[in-house]
């Protein structure tokens, strides 16, 4: 193989080791960055993430904490404001919950609060979602609520380009950019281009092209949704998937785009239902698209319970490819 | 005027600069009352009455590039601090020519120019954000303290335990100011702390602490000195239990029915004003018609303000949502 | 002379009660000192005042309630000049925020007795190309009208179903129809002509003609009738088009109104499209799927507004002669009456003829007896060579 040639030769990759790379690639590039979190230096990352970047950027760069979420969030925000770009790795999302006061009331509030003359350039990355059998307390998918709060950006990666490359683009930002990293995806192999690097953070993205129905959906449901995309194709529905990637703000232009060629819409959010951001995501398109729907907008979240420990009773409990299909089909009157 | 002595130039216009400072915070806060009591200002209003020792004590002893992180009653800290009393006067009600645009209001005064990293409403929530900026400076080498200033109350956070553990695990140069008036809005102390030794819990972190009378300015700024200077030869965290008394209730609406008069009285007495005044006096220091006209020159700077506020501007409608996003380059839709 | 005032004490205070003075008139007061104890909804709170001086005059009842503002002593000051402070600047209300898209007008849904489903796009696509929803049938979710169904319903004519539901809002059609006859005779000045045609060669040829055909594509004699009535417009454009602005545009096509008796009193007209270009069997076939549809209640709106003439006959059950009332904005209508045996001279001998009455109502704004006359001769003439229609 010529060096010289593999610029745009695939290599294969997991999702961790996308991530990896994206955080070697910004910890090399910018002196500012460094990594902190628990377990992310000796330990090598609770997912294996960070492994091996301790040995590489030593201590000061790598930082394993305490357990004090609030505590490290918050050094993180000052870091921030005094001229670093910390990453801070919050173990889960269902942790994150301790570090919500500094997020949600420093955070997302100082810049507006002081009228402009303090930023936060920080990147918070958190995993999440459901499907390993970690019962209620390690099961959460609450990206909707954080995209709730004005003043932070939130982002789903669910490719292999997208855990490489929106890393370096979200430390780019002037103000905090949260990135949801579903649990069921580290695993996950794919093809990656040798030469892929950062990538844009504001746009949805059409992962499979089709005039029946858009299914809209973000983070590990995407793959569940493409399944179900499949099975409707042979069926004879072309099924159109979208993969928001960036749920505050949302790329409103894609969706409509979709819902004007389709008529018909399911979003697919493993968050629960009520108060869910496939509310928000609906009551979008009744805002922007209304005359041009054909059936009422459906959506597939999770049951509203505690996520459960045992795996049937887990897997019936979030979104599936199954639901998928059958909400499809609902919306196009099929059976 | 700071200098890099550890020991206080007892020099007379050294002692008269520190009684400026204090009455020029006690008028300005008196002013304020009345204000509020006119619905000018508005929201919530805590206010400085009897603890102005430890502002003017501990932060000329800070060099202009050192960062101060405070709670929301901060008006006397950002005064001494040099924030001009026109712009907080305007800040109090809600012009556009406040420090924080208006936005912030008594409880989130910011000011980059002096390196005021902001008032706070949450108990505790500053505590975090001065690690962080403590790491950063530590991170880029730039030899700064940070002075934490926050209320006994704080101690009872999680975020206090988590702060003091993370700067004192890290090596980070924080100065920790906690401010013991006894009374935590409505609780006293005794009754919400098993260990009411405050200083005895930081040094359970391997901080050096110090306890002083927050009363006495004098001995204020001699524990200041040896704090600051022990915090840039060391670069470790020092706290600093500065016991005072709030002469005043927690906020304008409180009946204060959790204290007796009497116990305010005679805490009156005592007062730092009062009692740094009454040194001066009897050692011939002062003339009482010194004090009138630096009391005369304080309402003038006071009336001044108050004017400048009156003649303030309101912040148009139309730039609500400006800056909870940094600007961009290309103007973006806010979301 | 300053006034003392119930000062606000928290954002959430309103209004206090005034329960003890500390002070009397006379006293001497200063900035700071505590003269009186209000009560509020936290406690009891003592205030100070701001301003120095002698107090003049109690204003306020102890025990009553009053707003935060209200003043409650006069304070004599005492050479100490009182800070004014202009009352404070109203602020600004907040505008509400635009919505980011304000929602399109409504679809007007036609007046109908049962509610239609029917999908936004479809309602939107319906309304743009004027079909009637409820001439649709619906292949959506829970038998919903969605916009494919429109969309094929404008391509081609819907098969013809029978409805159970009662489209037809008679009274409406009532109301509508007074409205129209009304404004007619308003406006429109008629001016009437008639002439009597002998059909007896129609009838011959019709027999002949039918003999071969099914009953169901059988020719009547009001075909006969429309076709010649359009072919004769031709040649004089004058009664074929509309009046509308002070101005007559006759109309290049001719569409003939066929007026439609409705069971239970109702009346329409509505066109054959193209009527001098079709065939008789397809013009008959047409008129047959027109009666059906509009008495059904199916027309479409089309086929409503574009007659440029109409035709009105009332069958054999009518009279010799039928003297219509012109449907504005077009300019004629054409009468036929009832076949009649009459006698009759051909060729100097009498005999029985079928003999029919047609009447022309003309607008005299747009044609004169003349024209007319010559019109509805050219209908006579071309009923004598019904093979030629």
């Amino acid at each position: 193989m010529q060096a010289a040639a593999t610029r745009s030769i695939a290599t294969e990759m997991t999702y961790r080791e996308a991530v990896r790379e994206a955080l070697r690639d910004a910890l090399r590039r910018d002196k500012r960055v460094f990594l902190m979190g628990e377990d992310v230096g000796r330990y090598g990352g609770c997912y294996a993430v960070s492994h091996g970047l301790l040995a590489e950027f030593g201590p000061e760069r790598i930082r394993d904490t305490p357990l004090s979420e609030s505590g490290f969030t918050g050094a993180g925000i000052g870091a921030a404001m005094a001229g670093m770009r910390p990453i801070v790795e919050l173990m889960t999302v269902n942790f994150s919950l301790l570090a919500l006061d500094q997020i949600l009331n420093t955070a997302a509030s100082v810049r507006h609060m002081s009228g402009n003359q303090f930023g936060v350039p920080l990147v918070i990355r958190m995993a999440t979602g459901a499907g390993r059998q970690l019962a209620a307390q390690h099961s959460h998918s609450l990206e909707g609520w954080y995209a709730h709060i004005p003043g932070i950006k939130v982002l789903a990666p669910a490719t292999l380009e997208d855990a490489r490359g929106m890393l370096w683009t979200a430390l780019q930002e002037p103000d905090p950019v949260l990135i949801f990293e579903n649990v069921m995806l580290y695993n996950m192999t794919g093809p990656i281009t040798a030469d892929a690097g950062a990538v844009d953070i504001g746009k949805a993205a059409v992962r499979r092209a089709g005039k029946d129905v858009s299914l809209i959906t973000y983070g590990g449901s995407l793959w569940k949704t493409l399944e179900a995309a499949t099975a409707l194709a042979s069926e004879g529905i072309e099924a159109e998937v979208i993969d928001l990637r960036s749920l505050r703000p949302l790329d409103d232009a894609t969706i409509m785009q979709s819902i004007a060629k389709t008529r018909r819409a399911v979003v697919v959010d493993e968050g629960w239902r009520s108060g869910s951001l496939s509310a928000e995501v609906g009551m979008r398109i009744v805002e922007q698209a209304f005359w041009e729907l054909d059936a009422p907008i459906g959506r597939v979240c999770s049951e509203e319970v505690p996520i459960p420990y045992p795996r049937h009773l887990e897997n019936a409990a979030i979104p599936q490819a199954p639901k998928i299909i059958a909400a499809a089909k609902a919306v196009l009157a099929r059976r | 005027m700071s200098t890099s002595s550890d020991k206080p130039h007892l020099t007379r216009d050294h002692l008269m600069d520190l009684l400026r400072h204090m009455i020029r915070i006690r008028r300005f806060e008196d002013k304020c009352a009345e204000l509020y009591q006119q619905e000018k200002i508005r929201g919530f209003l805590h206010l400085y009455d009897g603890e102005e020792a430890i502002a003017a004590g501990v932060i000329p002893v800070l060099e202009k590039r050192d960062r101060i992180v405070a709670t929301y009653r901060e008006h006397g800290h950002a005064l001494v601090r040099g924030v001009p009393m026109t712009t907080l006067m305007a800040e109090m009600y809600g012009k556009q020519e406040g420090c924080s645009r208006g936005r912030g209001g008594s409880m989130h005064l910011f000011d980059r120019a002096t390196n005021f990293h902001g008032g706070n409403a949450i108990v505790g929530g500053g505590l975090p954000l001065a690690v962080g900026l403590a790491l950063a400076d530590h991170m880029q080498g730039n030899e700064l303290v940070v002075a934490c200033f926050f209320g006994e109350g704080a101690v009872a956070e999680g975020e206090f335990h988590e702060s003091l553990n993370l700067a004192a695990l890290w090596g980070l140069p924080v100065l920790f100011v906690c401010e013991n008036n006894l009374y935590a809005m409505g609780t006293a102390l005794a009754i919400s702390e098993s260990e009411t030794d405050i200083s005895r819990k930081a040094a359970s972190y391997k901080i050096t602490s110090e306890s002083v009378d927050g009363m006495d300015v004098v001995a204020v700024e001699a524990a200041a000195r040896r704090a600051v200077h022990a915090v840039r030869e060391t670069h470790k965290p020092y706290f600093l239990e500065c016991r005072t008394y709030r002469l005043r209730a927690h906020s304008m609406f409180d009946p204060q029915l959790y204290r007796d008069k009497t116990e305010v009285e005679s805490r009156r007495k005592s007062e730092p004003i009062a009692r740094l005044r009454q040194w001066l006096e009897t050692n011939h220091m002062v003339h009482p018609e010194e004090v009138a006209r630096i009391e005369a020159q304080i309402d003038a700077e006071i009336a001044e303000a108050v004017a400048f506020a009156e003649a303030g501007t309101w912040e148009p409608v139309e730039q609500l949502t400006r800056f909870t996003y940094a600007d961009a380059v290309a103007p973006a839709a806010n979301r | 002379m300053a006034e003392f005032r119930m000062p606000s004490l928290g954002a959430d205070m309103e209004a206090g009660t005034l329960v003890e003075w500390l002070v009397k008139p006379g006293d001497l007061v200063k900035r700071g000192d505590i003269v009186a104890v209000v009560e509020t909804q936290k406690g009891a709170i003592e205030i100070e005042t701001f301003q120095a001086g002698r107090v003049e005059k109690i204003l306020v009842a102890l025990n009553t309630e009053v707003p935060v503002g209200t003043p409650l002593a006069e304070i004599r000051g005492d050479g100490e000049p009182a800070v004014v402070v202009p009352p404070a600047a109203p602020v600004p209300l907040a505008a509400p925020p635009l919505p980011p898209q304000a929602p399109s007008a409504p679809i007007r849904v036609p007046a109908s007795g049962a509610r239609i489903l029917a999908s936004p796009a479809a309602r939107r696509l319906s309304e743009q190309s004027s079909i009637d929803l409820s001439t649709v049938k619906g292949s959506g979710p829970a038998g919903a009208i969605i916009y494919a169904d429109v969309a094929q319903a404008g391509a081609a004519a819907p098969p013809a179903e029978k409805r159970k539901a009662q489209w037809l809002d008679l009274g409406a059609m009532r109301t509508a129809i007074a409205a129209a006859m009304t404004r007619s005779k308003r406006e429109i000045p008629h001016y009437y002509l008639q002439d009597q045609v002998d059909v007896t060669g129609c009838e011959q040829w019709l027999t002949e003609k039918n003999a071969a055909l099914a009953p169901d594509s059988r020719l009547l004699m009001g075909a006969l009738a429309i076709k010649a009535v359009a072919l004769a417009a031709r040649r004089f454009p004058l009664f074929n088009g509309f009046y509308l602005d002070n101005r007559f545009s006759p109309s290049q096509a001719i569409h003939v109104g066929v007026a439609i008796a409705i069971r239970g009193g109702g009346l329409a007209a509505p066109a054959l499209h193209d009527t001098d270009r079709c065939s008789l069997d397809d013009l008959m076939s047409h008129m047959r799927d027109l009666v059906q549809r509009t008495r059904a209640g199916r027309i479409r709106g089309s086929e409503i507004s574009d007659p440029t003439i109409t035709v009105s006959s009332l069958g054999e059950r009518g009279v010799e002669a039928l003297f219509g009332i012109i449907y504005p904005p077009q300019v004629a209508i054409v009468g036929i009456g009832k076949v009649v045996t009459r006698p009759w001279v051909i060729d100097g001998a009498i005999g029985p003829r079928s003999v029919v009455t047609i009447t022309l109502s003309a607008d005299h704004r747009v044609s004169d007896g003349h024209a007319g006359a010559l019109f509805l001769a050219e209908i006579g003439k071309l009923l004598q060579e019904p093979d030629k229609l």
